[in-house]
């Protein structure tokens, strides 16, 4: 009896965390074949854990809200890149420039989070793939102030930004100035050798950054915003009748998301050091999502614990991949084709496997019964 | 006690009319402070615009208001909306549970108004941003449930909860409201256990000595008589009659609610004339376990015996429904169920179906009824995809067409045979009174032709009257086509006054079947679970 149980419990863990799963046996079986040393591993874990967290985070409220993964963090990015193009062509450098992007960045991802919670909320029930095509739409609306807006009618007229025709920012944008201006402001050499070099460096005020975040996040789940999200996540006439304002709150928690995933892609990009000015954004919702749900979270539960774990295995493996994909068959470019491959396969997986789990978990009581008649009738 | 005689509630000659059709008419009532009124009606009577009316519904605004005047301690109010109702302290408890699953008790109590500390960052962002203050939260909850009188678990998730608890829940929240005077209870014992529904009638005394005045709405007219010192009984829009609780009885309320005699009392023995019943088993259930919520079945075995009527009776929540659902394949089941010794497969309601097995479900408009769909559709639909009727064959049957006329035909027939009160056979079927769209899923049903009909609670939430017809119309068609019919019923009169014999089903297994004309007691001892030898 005692078996059984155990031998129960290990298979619905299993089914469970299949994404995570997966994905630890994946990197598993790659780390030998690519050949890394651990320590290179580690900092380029480091690195990822830096570059995208604040970017995942940004998507846990709008699943407490009951809404969703939030493919419209792409609007957060969008500000953010806008945010970050005005201090590039301004010349603010290192930290100030990088406060001045993220004011810059915070009103525009407001109008932005307000406008596609607006939309999410006439649109009940569907919001992932409304907040996914409003991202495509938005997408265009970003390209016509970018491309044509700038120089033109927006008073940019920085050469490092602007096309040399005079209006439009260019394909490429430098951000040698603000370029891990937050990650080497305080930094911290783990395992140095005696020269000082080598070992780990520890960007310690963007871990700070992310730390704050994470202890804002937990907080906001006590607030009574929080409360009232975590309310009208779980159903919406209820909270209504109970005097919660539900369509105020669900674009509250899209406006929070986008204001997080505006300061996201800063950081993110201050990391990276350049702007792919008209891809980065599209690219980074995908990825965000992805790594979200490798960490095991689910489209109507996620927490910070997803968030690290899911970074880890996610970037683990884009690391691991290339260079596996060249030992194995001579091809590097097999790595970024598991890239694109690999995320959209994890969303698609994730979405069945919530509707699986939730049906599945009808039919476990109805085998309980049936082995609790069988025991009687041992008995 | 001087409180006890202020009046808190009058109405006086509140009328309400929509679209012309008057709904109610002159209405006229006081209730004191802390007295228990009780409500009952036909369905249609006008109890639902009434509280409508109370409680500053936008439905009523939005249709033209009303006429007379609401007074709360003397004074005219004329809420514009549920919340200033609330204001005044006025709460409701609906039939609908309106809880948050994965909430606990004392969060669902106190949804929306919950305890917060201030912090530095509330003085930033605002209200919103104070945190909830749990061990406050906990405190009030607890001071509510004590206030009610009841036994619930304030760290229970609602989830998890049986039905009794959910409804306390429910109750306790409207009592924390602070100001709380007066609470409405549209129906609470009807999805409650025996056990369930006598504490909820002492936690009624409770508030009642606590100076809290309550309207309880029900149709279970004992519970009436039990906690009520005045009951109004409403038809047709109008108070027929304001009665002393303590000098009334269940037959004056009952000839009061429908105008006309009813035999409440079921006198089984002259409605059913003692038959022989062949001994030939038609069903055999061995080992039947059903997973629905709520009703789960443990180990059914029973054997029905052909052209009998058997009943199905026990307290709800103990298995009963789960019974035909199992068997139609509607919930996960397991066990051999053999139709004249042929295995029905479980899990698989076409083959139920297949083999000549109808069942009238005890969701009317979830599962029993296409409501957008006209009667016609509704009645003929399932023959016409199982048993291939109504249909025109072209081509050799490749090209099959809807038979129009025979459809109508049908529709007009039952339409006919069970007195259902509609516009035509093309009217839909939400527009229907809920007495009218169980007949037409009884008719629904019986268009199937069936070997054996199951018939899962076909009195719920329809009035007095209708239900006498739809206890006759299954009473006939037994009669008159030699069909065997099941009928699991939550009322244990009802089975007595039709049934041939009664199983009582408790926690999930048959407790005994006995002949209808045993006395209750006999059954009562069943339900609440006294060993089967003992009963026997």
């Amino acid at each position: 009896m005692k078996k059984e149980i155990t031998q129960k419990d290990v298979r619905n863990f299993l089914a469970n965390n299949i994404v995570p799963i997966i994905f630890i046996v994946l990197c598993a079986a790659c780390i030998p074949i690519a050949g890394y040393s651990g320590q290179y591993l580690v900092d380029q874990i480091i690195t990822r854990i830096v570059r995208n967290s604040f970017l995942v985070l940004s998507l846990l409220i709008p699943i407490m809200a009951g809404m969703g993964l939030n493919f419209g963090m792409t609007l957060g990015a969008m500000a953010g890149q806008i945010g970050l193009i005005f201090v590039t062509a301004w010349n603010v450098v290192s930290i100030p420039g990088l406060l001045l992007a993220a004011i810059i960045a915070t009103p525009i991802a407001i109008i932005l989070g307000w406008f596609c919670g607006k939309m999410l909320n006439m649109a009940k029930g569907r919001e992932m793939i409304t907040s996914y095509m409003i991202s495509f739409f938005m997408n265009g609306v970003y390209q016509l102030v970018v491309l044509y807006g700038m120089g033109s009618v927006i008073p940019v007229h920085s050469s490092q930004v602007i096309l040399p025709r005079g209006y439009g920012a260019r394909n490429t944008i430098d951000l040698l100035n603000v370029r891990k201006s937050i990650d080497n402001f305080w930094t911290f050499r783990l395992f140095a050798n005696e020269n000082g070099t080598g070992g780990l460096t520890i960007p310690v005020l963007t871990f700070i950054l992310i730390a704050i975040l994470c202890v804002i996040i937990v907080w906001f789940r006590k607030t009574k915003l929080g409360q009232d999200m975590r309310a009208v996540g779980q159903d919406m006439e209820v909270a209504r009748e109970a005097g919660i304002k539900v369509e105020r709150t669900r674009i509250l928690a899209i406006i929070i998301s986008t204001v997080f995933a505006a300061y996201g892609m800063i950081i993110y990009l201050s990391n990276m050091g350049t702007l792919n000015t008209y891809n980065s954004h599209s690219q980074i919702g995908m990825f965000s999502i992805a790594a979200l749900l490798v960490g095991g979270a689910s489209v109507s539960k996620a927490s910070i614990k997803n968030v690290f774990l899911g970074i880890v295995l996610f970037h683990l493996m884009f690391i691991l991949t290339p260079q596996a994909g060249r030992n194995l068959i001579g091809q590097a470019q097999i790595g970024e084709f598991f890239r694109v491959f690999v995320s959209y396969g994890v969303i698609t997986l994730s979405l069945v496997l919530y509707e699986i789990r939730t049906r599945r978990e009808k039919a476990e009581s109805a085998k309980t019964l049936a082995l609790s008649q069988k025991q009687e009738a041992n008995a | 006690m001087s409180e006890m005689t202020k009046t808190l509630l009058e109405m006086q000659n509140v009328s309400k009319e929509y679209n012309g059709n008057p709904v109610l008419k002159d209405v006229n009532f006081t209730l004191k402070q802390g007295e228990v009124l009780g409500l009952v009606g036909e369905n249609g009577a006008g109890k639902s615009t009434l509280m409508n009316i109370l409680f500053g519904m936008d439905v009523i605004q939005q249709t033209g208001g009303y006429g007379g005047k609401v007074l709360i301690d003397g004074k005219e109010v004329k809420f514009a909306s549920p919340l200033d109702a609330l204001k005044a302290g006025i709460g409701m408890v609906h039939q609908e549970f309106s809880l948050l699953p994965g909430f606990t008790a004392a969060e669902n109590i106190l949804l929306n108004r919950e305890p917060q500390n201030k912090s530095v960052l509330s003085l930033v962002f605002g209200d919103r941003a104070k945190t909830i203050d749990r061990k406050e939260l906990q405190k009030e909850a607890i001071d509510a449930i004590t206030k009610l009188g009841v036994e619930l678990d304030p760290d229970m998730l609602v989830s998890e909860m049986p039905v009794g608890h959910k409804q306390f829940t429910e109750i306790s929240r409207e009592i924390s409201k602070s100001a709380i005077r007066l609470l409405v209870l549209d129906e609470p014992t009807a999805v409650l256990t025996e056990k369930e529904a006598e504490m909820l009638l002492k936690a009624i005394r409770n508030l009642s000595n606590q100076g809290i005045s309550v309207i309880f709405i029900t149709h279970r007219l004992q519970e009436i008589l039990d906690v009520c010192s005045k009951v109004i009984v409403m038809r047709d829009g109008r108070i027929v009659k304001e009665l002393d609780a303590q000098a009334t009885s269940i037959q004056e309320m009952a000839k009061l609610m429908v105008g006309r005699e009813v035999n409440t009392s079921g006198n089984h023995s002259e409605a059913t004339a003692r038959r022989a019943i062949s001994e030939k088993t038609v069903l055999s259930v061995r080992n039947l376990w059903v997973d629905m919520p709520g009703e789960t079945v443990r180990d059914v075995n029973l054997d029905i015996r052909e052209g009998e009527i058997l009943g199905i009776g026990g307290l709800a929540g103990q298995g009963k429904l789960g019974i035909p659902n199992g068997i139609m394949g509607l919930f996960p089941a397991g066990g051999s169920v053999k139709l004249n010794g042929n295995e029905i497969p479980l899990n698989n309601p076409r083959a139920c179906l297949d083999s000549s097995l109808a069942f009238v479900s005890e969701d009317r408009r979830g599962v029993g009824l296409l409501l957008d769909e006209s009667l016609e559709w509704n009645i003929s639909f399932p023959a016409m995809q199982i048993q291939n009727k109504f249909l025109k064959n072209y081509l050799g049957g490749l090209i099959k067409w809807r038979d129009q006329d025979a459809i109508k035909e049908v529709t007009e027939k039952y339409i006919g045979q069970l007195q259902i009160k509609c516009t035509s056979s093309l009217q839909k079927a939400k527009e229907l009174s809920g007495g009218n769209q169980q007949k037409i899923c009884l008719a629904k049903a019986f268009a199937l032709e069936p070997k054996l009909l199951f018939v899962s609670e076909p009195t719920r939430g329809i009035d007095i009257g209708a239900k006498s017809l739809v206890l006759q119309a299954l009473r006939e068609y037994n009669r008159e086509n030699g069909v065997t019919i099941v009928m699991i019923s939550s009322e244990l009169e009802e089975l007595r006054q039709i049934c041939d014999r009664i199983a009582i089903i408790t926690d999930g297994a048959v407790s005994g079947i006995l002949p209808a004309e045993r006395p209750s007691e006999d059954f009562g001892i069943l339900m609440v679970g006294k060993s089967k030898k003992e009963a026997m």
